[in-house]
């Protein structure tokens, strides 16, 4: 490996950044492959614009992809990057705020003209201004050493400039001392039936690799050994991947089909083209008109045994309103998957954001809630999406599932399941009729199952079950129309009460900290790493803190009140204005203390570690 | 060469037999259905109303059950919910027809399912004794696309109304259409709002006065067929609530065809919109105004007095007894031509050619239904029913420990 000094990590934050057309998350995600190989542990995020192809080296046209991996356990894509990889200004500005002082930013030096100091609104050069002087900085001809490389080939010089990324990957696998295999593998089969394209990725591929080491410019290179993860077998999987498998597992273990209605959305689509593979699996997918024939598709489905799931983001959700209060009234099982970003109104589409718990909890007419489950990373979408179709069977009911953009499109390293090992899942449809009336065996459509008050369900198709459902209030038991005043108020007791039985398939919360701790932080969704790693950072500070995190939202765990009765100070860290907190204080009157972050951005586990201090200091 | 012949696309494919390509009966078709649920409760009903399946009994019997030969009835059909129509209302003829339409499909009970959306019309699964769905306004062919797309061994009817599917629904109706999803729909045109008390609907004539328009509307109305025509309906249809008999028989053609049959219903809304379609059903006026087509037959009415030709792209009235045109001028109805069912759709309340009714299009393509089965089974084939555990173990692994 030359003469370079060779320094260990125990862990490192790169971020990539640059014009959504640099293939930035393309170099992000083949960097975070080779560091799967590696065998650390990792959480990623992918950061970009809504616009597909935004001007060139503008601000708002700039795309990131941020990786934090380590020999340690990684909770979040880090808060404070130790290497920025900046393609232009604008990359370069952009993220600035985001590096640790003292941290390297690695430039394209070719791409510091006045033009495109202008595009991203400088008045002066910061290669010059002294504006990086807190950093390491390393320019490098970026766009020369890519010309060139492959001034012998037969590429254009569009296609040659666009290539750089490769050289730029090539040079951050070898400072940090990652295989480069896996990325050369990747373009041989990516660009198998374009040889000419493929052999000038490789040939930068290898070029940014030995640069790194024939350079003077760096005189480190680092090294992060192997995380201490628990033994098996891994990958790498995304949010989105994960829930699909999620939705699979269900289907398989279950043995219903599962209809999945979608209309295309930011960042929910992925589910839609992750679950349009799995055909063989027992999956039918139906790109809808809109949202709500989506939700329809999904509701007729259940309705006719089958499961209905329906994925959306924000504004999709408050288009399937008035169909998630039908599914409600008619007690049909249905997933609801929103996977969430900055809101209100069309937003910020591509950011994340926990924008939508209490759209989950109250977003309908009347009295409709349901059940609401909350991924807390990549990996765990597999797991709730898992849940919420067990939960929608067995207890008959609609179900919301939050996810948001981060976990979406954000990484981690996976231990595969073994699909023995997951919870059972068994389907009782109505065979025969339930009820005798003058003597004659009749059936009725909502008689209750005394534990979960599930009412039953009757595949079209079998005789002698022929029954109506539908949006009017139902008679309880018969299922007939109803309007009456009293069995009004008995059908929207039973449905609430039905909701809150849901507590009976909760795991007990666990404590993460000091059980003795005056404070508690109680979080739900992706924030879940966050807030773990700045517990430990508090308390390796010395302080006493203690974190408990919510699956389950809606119901709130039967044991929560329990939990809560052993602190006396609550700080509830939301990525958005203030939602969980408001139910905590309506439903426990504790002074829970809201911390909010509206950034479109996670938060990093020193924003939380600062507050504990901030608390207890 | 006639006139007909010349605008006639060739290479059309020669028109289905009404049930050629329906798929064979699901497993249990022909088992003696069961009792309805309550049967036995005798329906009270509005005065004058008919009790559906003859003559009202006496409590405690149960209604007419299944005919000494052991097929079901009409009465098998009919819930044992109170039908709450207004009395006289257009909706109760077309209940009383598909109940009695239903005996003779020969499809189980419990293989029905009706959806429908919201309004009055939208009432109409309550009062049938089979698998049903009373859901939202203007999404019953949503709900009826994934029940037929997730379950195609049921029999899907879609009940809506002209507010229901061409107002707040109207997306979701040339949606439905161009798939091609394989069910009936049976829209009840009234050209009113009725279950929100009289607003105007857009199939309401302009200048209409009604509530929400004290001056007149000034919406242009749709004309249903030319618009389900637009969205490449492959089966479009016309009948009327007084003519129970034109109705089943369209019904049936509409459950027979292997594709959305749409059939679109002139309903007489007694209460709000009393006597719209009265010039086409009844005595005195309905043989001149409206006309009662057949595939290939001549465009004959008036009782044989006169007939439509076309002249060019338009049809006219000729009079058939004066001597210069006979039957064999008339247009010879061609239901497979696209063309023939534009020109004939855009007959629409017009000044002086009759009012069309009957099927004006039948093109039978592959449904959507059995298209996604087919890819589904098509990947199944290609590669082998999917495993749960080689999926989790997909792409790049490695091993700890």
């Amino acid at each position: 490996m030359g003469s370079k000094t060779v320094e260990t990590l125990p862990e490192a934050t790169v971020l990539f950044a640059g014009d959504s057309g640099d293939g930035m998350q393309l170099t992000g995600t083949q960097f975070t492959l080779a560091t799967a190989y590696a065998m650390n542990d990792l959480a990623t995020l992918p950061d970009f614009p809504a616009e597909i192809r935004a001007p060139v080296g503008t601000r708002y046209g700039v795309s990131g992809f941020q990786l934090h991996f380590g020999s340690v356990d990684i909770r979040t894509p880090g808060d404070d990057v130790d290497l920025l990889i900046a393609m232009n200004p604008a990359a370069l500005v952009v993220n600035l705020d985001r590096v640790r002082p003292g941290g390297t930013i690695l430039v394209n030096s070719n791409s510091f003209e006045a033009k495109d100091l202008n595009l991203a609104n400088l008045d002066s050069n910061p290669l010059e201004d002294g504006s990086l002087d807190k950093y390491r900085v390393i320019q490098v001809e970026l766009t020369r050493l890519t010309r060139e490389t492959l001034k012998d080939s037969d590429l254009n010089q569009k296609q040659i400039d666009r290539s750089k990324n490769m050289f730029a990957l090539g040079l951050s696998l070898w400072l940090y001392s990652r295989p480069v295999e896996p990325a050369e593998q990747w373009i041989r089969s990516k660009f198998a039936k374009k040889p000419e394209i493929r052999d000038a990725n490789l040939e930068l591929l290898k070029k940014g690799y030995h640069f790194g080491e024939t350079t003077e410019m760096f005189v480190t290179r680092y090294e992060v050994t192997p995380a201490t993860l628990p033994p098996g077998r891994y990958r790498a999987v995304q949010g989105v991947q994960a829930m699909a498998m999620g939705f699979v597992a269900a289907a398989d273990k279950s043995g219903i089909p599962i209809t999945y209605g979608s209309y295309p959305i930011t960042p929910a689509s992925d589910i839609l083209h992750a679950l349009s593979r799995y055909k063989n699996h027992g999956i039918m997918t139906i790109q809808a008109e809109d949202e709500i024939a989506a939700i329809g598709m999904a509701i007729g489905a259940s309705f006719g045994g089958c499961l209905g799931i329906t994925g959306t983001s924000g504004p999709g959700v408050a288009l399937k309103g008035e169909a998630m209060g039908l599914a409600h009234i008619t007690e049909l099982p249905l997933v609801i998957v929103n996977v969430q970003r900055g809101g209100p109104s069309t937003g910020l589409p591509t950011k994340t954001e926990q924008s939508d718990l209490m759209q989950a909890y109250y977003g309908r007419n009347g009295d409709a809630p349901m059940p609401i489950i909350a991924a807390s990373t990549p990996g765990d979408c597999f797991e709730v999406a898992y849940e919420a179709c067990r939960i929608a069977v067995k207890y008959m009911t609609p179900v919301v599932l939050l996810s948001d953009g981060y976990l979406a499109n954000g990484s981690e390293p996976w231990l595969i399941p073994d699909p023995d090992s997951l919870a059972d899942f068994e389907v009782q449809y109505a065979t025969e009729p339930n009820v005798e009336v003058d003597g004659e065996k009749v059936f009725h459509g909502y008689v209750r199952d005394p534990q979960t008050l599930a009412r039953p369900w009757a595949k079209p198709g079998t005789p002698g079950l022929e029954h109506r459902i539908g949006g009017l209030e139902k008679k309880d038991g018969t299922g007939n129309v109803s309007y009456d005043a009293h069995n009004h108020e008995l059908m929207i007791r039973l449905r609430a009460e039905k909701v809150k039985r849901v507590q009976q398939d909760m795991a007990p919360l666990e404590i993460f900290g000091d059980e003795d701790a005056e404070l508690l932080i109680v979080g739900w969704g992706s924030t879940r790493g966050a807030i773990e790693a700045g517990v430990t950072r508090a308390r390796n500070a010395g302080l006493k803190v203690a974190s408990v995190h919510l699956r389950w939202v809606c119901p709130l765990p039967a044991d929560l009140g329990k939990v809560l009765s052993g602190f006396s100070k609550f700080l509830v860290p939301e990525l958005n204005n203030g939602q969980l907190v408001r139910i905590l204080r309506d439903e426990f009157l504790l002074p829970f203390e809201a911390m909010n972050k509206i950034q479109g951005r996670p938060f990093g586990p020193s924003e939380i570690a600062r507050k504990i201090e901030d608390m207890l200091g | 060469m006639s006139e007909n012949d010349a605008n006639k696309p060739q290479g059309r494919k020669p028109t289905l037999p009404p049930g050629a390509a329906k798929p064979t009966l699901p497993p249990g078709a022909g088992k003696k259905p069961t009792l309805p649920p309550g049967a036995g409760k005798a329906p009270t009903l509005p005065p004058g109303m008919k009790k559906p399946g003859g003559p009202a009994m006496p409590p405690g019997m149960p209604p007419a059950g299944p005919g000494g030969d052991g097929a079901p009835s009409r009465a098998d059909f009919a819930s044992d919910q109170d039908v709450r129509w207004c009395p006289g209302c257009g909706d109760y003829a077309i209940l009383a027809t598909v109940q009695r339409l239903m005996p003779e499909l020969g499809v189980p009970r419990e293989n029905v399912v009706f959806i429908s959306g919201i309004g009055c019309s939208s009432r109409f699964p309550y009062y049938m004794n089979t698998y049903g769905m009373h859901s939202i306004h203007g999404r019953a062919p949503t709900i009826a696309t994934g029940i037929k797309t997730s379950r195609p061994d049921l029999d899907v009817w879609m009940i809506t109304g002209d507010g229901d599917s061409l107002s707040i629904g109207g997306n979701h109706i040339i949606h439905i259409m161009r798939r091609n999803v394989d069910l009936q729909i049976i829209m009840f045109n009234n050209q009113i709002y009725g279950l929100t008390k009289g607003q105007y609907s857009p199939t309401s004539e302009v200048g209409k006065i009604t509530k929400s328009t004290p001056f007149g509307s000034i919406d242009h109305p749709f004309n249903p067929i030319a618009l389900v025509l637009g969205a490449d309906a492959s089966f479009a249809a016309r009948t009327m609530d007084r003519d129970p008999k034109h109705m089943k028989e369209i019904l049936r053609q509409a459950h027979d065809f292997n594709g959305t049959g749409f059939v679109e219903v002139y309903q007489n809304c007694n209460i709000f919109n009393d006597g719209a379609f009265f010039s086409f059903t009844e005595k005195a006026t309905k043989s001149d105004k409206a006309i009662f087509f057949e595939h290939g037959q001549p465009l004959v009415y008036a009782d044989g007095k006169k007939g439509l030709r076309l002249n060019g792209f338009h049809l006219e009235a000729i009079d058939l007894e004066g001597g210069n045109w006979g039957v064999d001028d008339c247009l010879v109805y061609d239901e497979t031509s696209l063309e023939l069912a534009t020109i004939l759709a855009r007959v629409y309340w017009h000044d002086e050619l009759p009012q069309p009714f009957g099927v004006f299009y039948r093109q039978a393509r592959p449904t959507y239904d059995e298209q996604v089965g087919r890819q589904v089974q098509a990947v199944i084939e290609r590669s082998g029913k999917g495993s749960l555990a080689d999926l989790l173990a997909e792409g790049d692994t490695w091993v700890v420990g």
